[in-house]
């Protein structure tokens, strides 16, 4: 079958046959652009760019969890660091996955203007004409009927309209196409690709992420300075920040008896603003605090001990909650208590676990925790004395302790406290275990193209939905006047149709379309054709 | 009735459900195995089928290698001429279809109660996932033979990645019913998942469908079809069939999918804080989405039309098994919810 006009139904572009005697080099890029506009060039990069993403996927990240990444450079030191120089333990933020995603974007957008222009000329334009022999299309049907010429293609044209056809009635016949939304939807998913690229830009230039830690009891003001942990977007303005502030009241947590958990939730009070009145609200797991464009999620969670230190004098040289770090999911959790100010003598500082349930090992004597929740607590250190290392100006952990110029209390014995317990230091002073709070960490995050991402990924879908289901399709009628046809005495009406995918689904629309026009009088011209 | 015997009770509904299905696909090998000599007869009872083929006009349909036209539909184009039908193999094939239907309807049971045992959706975890998305494939194999786009002796094909698929459920994923963890408590799961689960099943009978196609039309290729005896291939319908069965799949399945990975996004957002964050999972779900929207591109492409596509078909249903399993137990993220 040639493509005629009438029957080419293909949205793409039309190949342009090369311009005889042009300049070679805007031939080349002609060439080029073309050649990365194509549908094979597509079809490549969307291999590359699921490839692309496979390391990522199977190797630690930085962006996910850094701590992996070192554990895996440490244990691959060989092959560790040419990975990093790949780029692999970063992949997507690497330069060559944002290259064959944006190359991708380019082959897009560059055929997205073509084929926008082509399907705009093509709502505009009208049915092509009626193709002289309709048998040759791939469903047609015939019959005879002793109805004027004008009548039946009347009857048709009100019917294909009713159909929601596009009809066009010329010299007596009907020309029809419908399903132009397959290509409005192919074209809304495509641009929204384009609008989903564009949300997330601006969510990682403009947008910020921090992470606080917060102590039951205390309260915490959105502002650089007071984050634990801030990863702003290149162009973030801090004074963009959401000045919003929260009290932590209490965090609950409930768990199974297996050691699962089952709820979190952390009561706070909180204001949008630094004169605005608080008010109360639970954060939970699913339901962060949204005020107005930040958001701050619960995302963890631990123990922390109440301890007073008295130095040798008698003074308190510390008083407060320290947070500990869990280790484990049954919430053993690692402890460092420093007291840099006492009144009298060295720095002093503690270093061991804490244990909601407490259990030991009578052979090893190691502390172990049975399950996250604080039925049997014990704080489990061993005591240091000497120089902390804080004085000297390098930047340290303040979970860490550098025991270099430590020397361990009482031969480094480790002393267990219950909730209320007081331990007499050796060489003076006392630890007092006044009791167990927790600690929650929140992640405040702003970002100004979350709408834009996520109307794009509706249209997205919405375009997909449209485009795989609609077909394009075009029917003719034609109504020869008794005399012309191969039948002297009567009517002879032609029909004809054809789609671009679905044949089947089409040529039942089809016969359903000639078994409502012809009237039950009619006679077949053709034998056999049912 | 108390939740662990409705728990149990799911349990054994779900062994029934794989004795049903295991005996289906021996019904159905049963149907292919006892008619051998395979004729491709045009239909003569098919007038639109005929209208196209009359006309010479039908773009993909190419020519049986032995010169005749190929068939243009599945149902009645692989029927031996009328007699030849021996009685049992018709019985073998129907009662292997009822044996499906009956034990979807089982495997039904076996997840409503189980999200009764639980007291919540039961797609909480990858045991109830697995069934859940076996049932779907199932279910979408009897919608295609009922609207006529899949041959039914194809069961035998299709029951054998869903039997795997359960009896891996039942016992390397078994957990008994329990609740949800926290993050995981949220009125997306019945969104974000069961989109997820919907348009896994159909994927998972898309592969099925693609891999079948290569295998005809590798036979298909081969120079002297009729000599090489009864081969799998001359067993299967014909390929323009089966590549038109495997591309309505995955046109049904495919906004499905993106509307899932759209869902989980919003969530994490809820959940996480952030909407995207190339965890483990959700970089395989979008490995998935770029390869079946690969798939979709390649039929539309000059030299990827036919066995190319189906490649990346399988690729991509390979790579949604990476997705479920291979991330969800070797990989450890935000998502390990086994």
């Amino acid at each position: 079958m040639t493509l005629l006009e009438e029957t080419r139904l293909s949205t793409a572009p039309a190949p342009v046959p090369p311009r005889p005697g042009g300049r070679s080099f805007r031939t080349t890029l002609r060439r080029g652009w073309r050649q990365l506009t194509s549908m094979r060039t597509a079809l490549l990069l969307l291999f590359l760019l699921a490839l692309a993403a496979v390391p990522g996927s199977f190797l630690p990240q930085r962006g996910l969890n850094p701590l992996q990444v070192q554990d895996y450079i440490k244990a691959h030191p060989d092959l560790a660091p040419w990975l990093d120089r790949l780029s692999l333990f970063d992949v997507f933020a690497a330069p060559w996955f944002a290259a064959v995603y944006l190359l991708l974007f380019v082959s897009l957008i560059g055929c997205l203007g073509p084929r926008i222009r082509l399907h705009a000329r093509a709502l505009r334009a009208a049915p092509p004409r009626v193709p002289a022999v309709l048998s040759r299309l791939p469903v047609s049907d015939s019959w005879q009927t002793t109805q004027p010429p004008e009548e039946v293609v009347d009857v048709a044209e009100k019917a294909l309209r009713a159909a929601r056809w596009r009809v066009v009635r010329r010299e007596g016949a009907l020309s029809a196409e419908k399903g132009y939304l397959r290509e409005t939807g192919n074209l809304l998913f495509h641009l929204s690709l384009v609008g989903l690229l564009i949300g997330i830009a601006l969510g990682g230039i403009f947008g910020f992420k921090g992470t606080v830690l917060v102590k039951e009891g205390e309260g915490f003001a959105s502002a650089i300075l007071n984050y634990d942990d801030i990863s702003p977007g290149r162009r973030f303005a801090p004074d963009r920040l959401v000045p919003f502030h929260l009290r932590l009241k209490d965090f609950r947590a409930t768990y199974r008896d297996s050691g699962e958990a089952l709820t979190f939730a952390a009561d706070i009070d909180w204001a949008p603003g630094p004169d605005a009145e608080t008010r109360p609200y639970t954060v939970r797991v699913n339901h962060p605090l949204s005020s107005g464009g930040a958001k701050a999620y619960l995302i963890g969670h631990g123990y922390s001990v109440q301890v007073r230190v008295r130095d040798a004098a008698g003074q308190v040289a510390l008083q407060e909650a320290v947070p500990c770090l869990p280790q484990n999911p049954q919430f053993l959790s690692s402890c460092v208590i420093k007291v840099p100010d006492p009144s009298t003598g060295q720095q002093f500082a503690f270093e061991g676990v804490f244990t909601p349930t407490t259990v030991q090992d009578p052979v090893t004597r190691r502390v172990g925790s049975l399950h996250p929740a604080p039925d049997l607590p014990v704080l489990t250190v061993v005591g240091f004395r000497g120089d902390l290392g804080i004085d000297s100006g390098t930047p340290g952990s303040v979970y860490q302790l550098d025991t270099s110029r430590l020397t361990p209390m009482g031969a480094g014995a480790a002393q267990q406290l219950a909730p209320g317990d007081t331990w007499r230091l050796p060489g003076g002073g006392e630890l007092t275990l006044v009791g167990v709070e927790e600690w929650a960490t929140f992640q405040v995050t702003q970002d100004p193209g979350k709408l834009i991402a996520l109307l794009a990924g509706m249209g997205m879908v919405a375009g997909l939905c449209l485009s795989l289901s609609v077909r394009r399709r075009r029917f003719w009628l034609r109504a020869l006047p008794p005399g012309q046809g191969p039948d002297l005495g009567s009517t002879v009406v032609q029909a004809g149709g054809l789609s671009r995918s679905d044949s089947e689904a089409f040529a039942r629309e089809f016969h359903a379309l000639t078994h409502v026009l012809r009237p039950p009088t009619a006679i077949d011209p053709d034998h056999g054709k049912a | 009735m108390p939740d662990e015997i409705l728990g149990e009770l799911s349990d054994a509904l779900l062994v029934v459900t794989v004795i049903g299905y295991a005996l289906a696909m021996l019904g159905f090998a049963a149907d292919s195995a006892i008619n051998r000599a395979r004729r491709a007869v045009p239909a003569a009872a098919d007038a639109e089928p005929a209208a196209l083929l009359a006309t010479g006009a039908v773009r993909a349909t190419p020519l049986d290698p032995r010169g005749l036209p190929a068939d243009p539909g599945l149902a009645g184009a692989d029927t031996p001429p009328p007699g030849s039908v021996t009685p049992f193999r018709a019985r073998a094939a129907t009662i292997a279809m009822g044996l499906t239907a009956g034990a979807a309807l089982i495997h039904v049971a076996s997840v409503v109660l189980r999200g009764f045992a639980a007291g919540r959706v039961p797609w909480g975890n990858m045991y109830e996932f697995s069934s859940a998305v076996a049932l779907t494939a199932v279910v979408a194999f009897l919608v295609l033979v009922a609207r006529g786009t899949v041959d039914r002796r194809l069961g035998a094909f299709v029951m054998v990645p869903v039997v795997l698929y359960l009896g891996l459920a039942a016992t390397v994923l078994y957990t008994p019913a329990g609740p949800l963890v926290p993050a995981l408590d949220s009125y997306w799961i019945k969104i974000h998942v069961a989109a997820a689960i919907v348009a896994s099943g159909a994927f998972l009978l898309s592969g099925v469908l693609a891999v079948l196609y290569l295998l005809r039309s590798r036979h298909d290729e081969r120079a002297d079809p009729a000599a090489a005896g009864w081969s799998l291939g001359a067993a299967l319908p014909s390929a323009v069939a089966l590549d038109r069965a495997s591309y309505a799949v995955i046109a049904f399945a495919f906004p499905i999918w993106t509307f899932a990975v759209i869902a989980g996004a919003i969530w994490a957002e809820a959940a996480w804080g952030r909407y995207w964050g190339w965890d483990p999972k959700e970089t395989w779900s979008f490995i998935t989405w770029v390869l079946y929207a690969g798939y979709l591109h390649a039929r539309s492409t000059a030299g990827w039309k036919g066995r190319k596509a189906a490649w990346v078909a399988v690729a991509a249903a390979i790579a949604l098994i990476i997705d479920y399993y291979v991330v969800n137990i070797f990989v450890v993220g935000l998502h390990s919810y086994a």
